[in-house]
């Protein structure tokens, strides 16, 4: 089914099975099923383990690809495990909702050919066996203490993988996180059907169980400011607190009952378990007619939460047209594929209430795409006299977060950039502040999960450096 | 975990809770709240810091029952724990010296107005206090807050216990007669901040109001707690709590308060039905 409209699938390639699109649109259980035993060791025999590797300059935490899946057709899956979490102390995310299309890939030599080796299916086959083992596979040989403290703020996949890193390398690791759990976007953003929460939990204490400490409920630079945790205790500062201020479109009607920002719909959702109501404390809107606006992978998280709740028709409205749109092809194809309405092409300029201050309709222009803009996409500009209007219940804004101010603000000596976020070096996380390193969202605005594993681990190096006084 | 380590009642719907948060005893100041999250299953509801210990370590609370995470907190004991307790939250009350300031506390207000105007009271201000409340039963703090006032007005809806109004009235008396006052601050429930907001506006005296609007995080992540105010957005739990109180848009502030009215219903009935009442 997939094939067809994906001709970039090879049929070479071992699809994985999952959950049928008539009854996942109405459970939460995760869609994607993963490969079984044979499943992975028959795709894990189509990688020509290159000499080259191009794949694992694809991936921005550097697996050594080729040789975790050698060590799978072999059935050495203790040794598999070890090569992945050498590199990446999330394997079990990471197979799941890295861009792999666009990384490692992207650059896989049998790319060329036909389909690419299935890698992130792989990389999740090995983290899901390795969890349903215990995790005994690894036990991390951690090197005697250094002595010296480091202060990691925000559990996010950023903060995770430096707080690992660092571990590793000898350092006692204290984390901060605001919320009641760890896990960032992990656990707040991305819908349990598409990332359970038990696998990222599971990995979560994987990091623990390196000797770091996370402190939940504590919002740095309400309880303490950076400037105290480096005169208090810590030896250095790493700032993973990612990009969770959300976005509004600024048209009228935006503050009516029942228009939500993505963040506040997904956060209800996965992180208080709204669709557990009344079992759960926390409410939730069930819309009939709800519309997600944008076209990201947010968008789409949104949208299929939407389908979940028991929405009856739900639509994704975006502003260029389906070739410009940033989610990840897999995740529209699945929206599409449970019945998610697309709208392209569809700009909203105002949201309209009733008497009770509920919204129940929304009036979008029509747009047609005109010159490329700075980002190389073409701009979307108002077609004249094609307006439309759509009833809806329930509005979803899905635009793009950027950086809480909260840290920059109580932080001085640290450079923030006119979109907020922190400038730091690209190579080693390293800001202008001392002692203070950051990486993630923070710094890129919102990007994946791997970029920010990335910037963690770069920057989990830097500090190592400086700790041990060669800097 | 947050140890409880007193609780009285304060009325049979209002409760006291004196609960173990050493850093945030620390660094909590007037006009801040925290975010708790009581079990497993709870949401996170927001609650002003009406008072702090930092050498004992502890935190005072004060909530009204009147939902579900409410109640099952009025349930807590002296010894149980809050599961989850973050703060403080929300930008501290701007306290400087404005001469003669009114404070006005209705209902459960009196709690959180009670610290401002202990602060506005230290910066060197006369602070004439106005405490209002539907019934003589949810009258609370009383000794306390004339210990912090130069001037206390004690008010009741139906005249059950000292005066019989609303706190609307002195309050105008009481700027049709003072020309020094320079600032007010109401804190209670939304409609009567309202009203004291309409009530200062023609004497020109800047008005605080503390606002109540509903939230999840309290960090400014979600977007749950906006309303509007002159021409913008802003999110209560960043931006505020603290607001000029002649900007406020109450309508979308009395609105979406309401938005989960029906849900609200349900939760507590599913709750009751769930619930064997401890004594
Ligand atoms: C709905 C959704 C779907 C997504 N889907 C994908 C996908 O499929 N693939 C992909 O690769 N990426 C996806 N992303 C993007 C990805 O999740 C993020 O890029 C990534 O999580 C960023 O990691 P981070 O560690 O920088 O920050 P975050 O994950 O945002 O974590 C930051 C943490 O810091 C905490 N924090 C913030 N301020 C403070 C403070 N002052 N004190 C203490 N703690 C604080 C926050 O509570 C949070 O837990 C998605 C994002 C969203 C929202
Ligand atoms: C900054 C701030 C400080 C507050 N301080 C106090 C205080 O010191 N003492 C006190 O008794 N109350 C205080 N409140 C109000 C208190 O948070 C609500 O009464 C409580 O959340 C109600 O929850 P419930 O489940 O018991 O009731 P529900 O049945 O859920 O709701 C009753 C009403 O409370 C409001 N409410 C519901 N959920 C929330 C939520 N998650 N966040 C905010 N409001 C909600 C709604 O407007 C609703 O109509 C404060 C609110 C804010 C925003
Ligand atoms: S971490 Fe992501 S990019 Fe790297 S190998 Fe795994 S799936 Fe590919
Ligand atoms: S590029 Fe592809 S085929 Fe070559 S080693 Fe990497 S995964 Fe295997
Ligand atoms: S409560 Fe979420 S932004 Fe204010």
């Amino acid at each position: 089914m997939e094939e067809k409209s994906k001709p970039k699938l090879n049929v070479n390639r071992v699809d994985m099975p999952r959950q049928d699109p008539k009854a996942r649109g109405k459970n939460y259980k995760e869609v994607a099923l993963g490969y079984t035993a044979a499943m992975a060791k028959e795709e894990a025999s189509r990688c020509i383990q290159c000499p080259k590797r191009p794949c694992v300059a694809g991936c921005p935490v550097n697996v050594d690809i080729p040789e975790f899946i050698k060590a799978l057709s072999q059935d050495k899956m203790t040794d598999a495990v070890k090569i992945l979490k050498s590199k990446n102390s999330l394997p079990g995310v990471c197979g799941r909702v890295c861009p792999q299309e666009s990384q490692c890939e992207n650059v896989c030599t049998l790319g060329r050919k036909g389909a690419p080796v299935a890698i992130g299916r792989l990389e999740r086959y090995v983290a899901d066996w390795d969890l349903g083992n215990k995790m005994k596979a690894e036990k991390a040989k951690l090197p005697p203490p250094t002595g010296k403290k480091v202060a990691v703020i925000g559990t996010g996949p950023a903060g995770l993988t430096c707080a690992a890193d660092l571990a590793k390398f000898g350092h006692k690791v204290s984390m901060f996180e605001a919320l009641h759990v760890a896990g960032g976007v992990l656990m707040y953003g991305i819908p349990e059907f598409r990332l359970p929460k038990h696998i990222v939990q599971a990995e979560i204490d994987y990091v623990k169980s390196l000797g770091v400490e996370i402190r939940l409920d504590s919002v740095t630079g309400k309880l303490a400011t950076i400037d105290e945790l480096l005169k208090d205790s810590y030896d250095a500062v790493f700032l993973g607190t990612g990009a969770g201020l959300p976005m509004f479109l600024n048209i009228p009607g935006e503050n009516l009952n029942g228009v939500y920002s993505a963040n506040e719909f997904l956060t209800r959702i996965n992180l208080m378990k709204a669709y557990l109501f009344p079992e759960y404390d926390t409410p939730i809107k069930i819309g009939k007619k709800v519309a997600v606006i944008g076209g990201g992978n947010v968008a789409m998280d949104s949208a299929r939460c939407a389908l979940r709740l028991g929405a009856d028709e739900v639509y994704i409205i975006y502003r260029r047209s389906r070739a410009e749109m940033p989610a990840r092809h897999e995740e529209a194809e699945n929206a599409e594929e449970e019945g998610i309405i697309f709208k392209f092409l569809a700009n909203p300029k105002k949201l309209i209430g009733n008497d009770r201050g509920w919204v129940t309709s929304m009036e979008c222009d029509q747009m047609e795409l005109g010159e490329p803009d700075a980002s190389g996409r073409r701009r979307p500009i108002v077609k004249p006299g094609a307006e439309f209007t759509i009833d809806v219940d329930v509005v979803v804004v899905a635009l793009g977060t950027t950086p809480n101010p909260l840290i920059a603000s109580t932080t001085p000596g640290l450079e923030t950039t006119k979109h907020g976020t922190v400038v730091a070096d690209e190579s080693t996380g390293k800001t202008v502040k001392d002692k203070v390193w950051a990486g993630g969202d923070i710094v890129t605005g919102a990007a994946t999960v791997i970029s920010a594993m990335g910037a963690g681990k770069r920057a989990a190096a830097s500090i190592d450096a400086y700790l041990h006084g060669n800097k | 975990m947050y140890k409880i380590v007193a609780k009285q009642k304060l009325s049979p719907v209002i409760d006291y809770f004196r609960v173990n948060a050493p850093e945030i005893a620390r660094k909590a100041q007037p006009g801040q709240f925290v975010i708790i999250r009581i079990d497993e299953t709870g949401e996170r509801i927001p609650l002003t810091l009406a008072d702090w210990d930092s050498k004992e370590g502890t935190i005072t609370l004060v909530a009204m029952q009147v939902g579900t995470s409410t109640k099952k907190l009025g349930c807590l004991s002296e010894g149980d724990t809050i599961l989850n307790l973050v703060g403080p939250l929300g930008l501290p009350s701007h306290i400087e010296k404005y001469g003669t300031v009114i404070c006005v506390g209705g209902g459960v207000g009196i709690a959180p107005i009670y610290p401002i105007a202990r602060g506005l009271r230290n910066a060197g201000n006369k602070v004439i206090s106005i405490i209002g409340a539907r019934t003589k039963d949810l009258l609370f703090w009383e000794d306390k807050m004339r210990s912090v006032s130069n001037e206390l007005i004690v008010i009741t809806d139906d005249g059950s216990y000292a005066r019989k109004g609303l706190v609307t009235e002195p309050l105008k008396e009481i700027l049709e007669k003072d020309k020094t006052v320079g600032h007010v601050i109401a804190i209670g429930p939304a409609i009567m901040m309202k009203f004291c907001s309409m009530t200062t506006k023609p004497f020109n005296v800047p008005t605080t109001v503390s606002l109540n609007s509903i939230m999840v995080d309290g960090t400014g992540m979600c977007g749950c707690c906006r309303i509007s105010i002159g021409d913008g957005t802003k999110f209560v739990c960043v931006d505020g709590p603290e607001f000029n109180g002649h900007e406020v848009d109450w309508d979308i502030l009395f609105n979406r308060q309401r938005i989960y009215c029906d849900e609200e219903k349900r939760s507590l009935d599913a709750w009751h039905e769930c619930h064997c009442q401890k004594a």
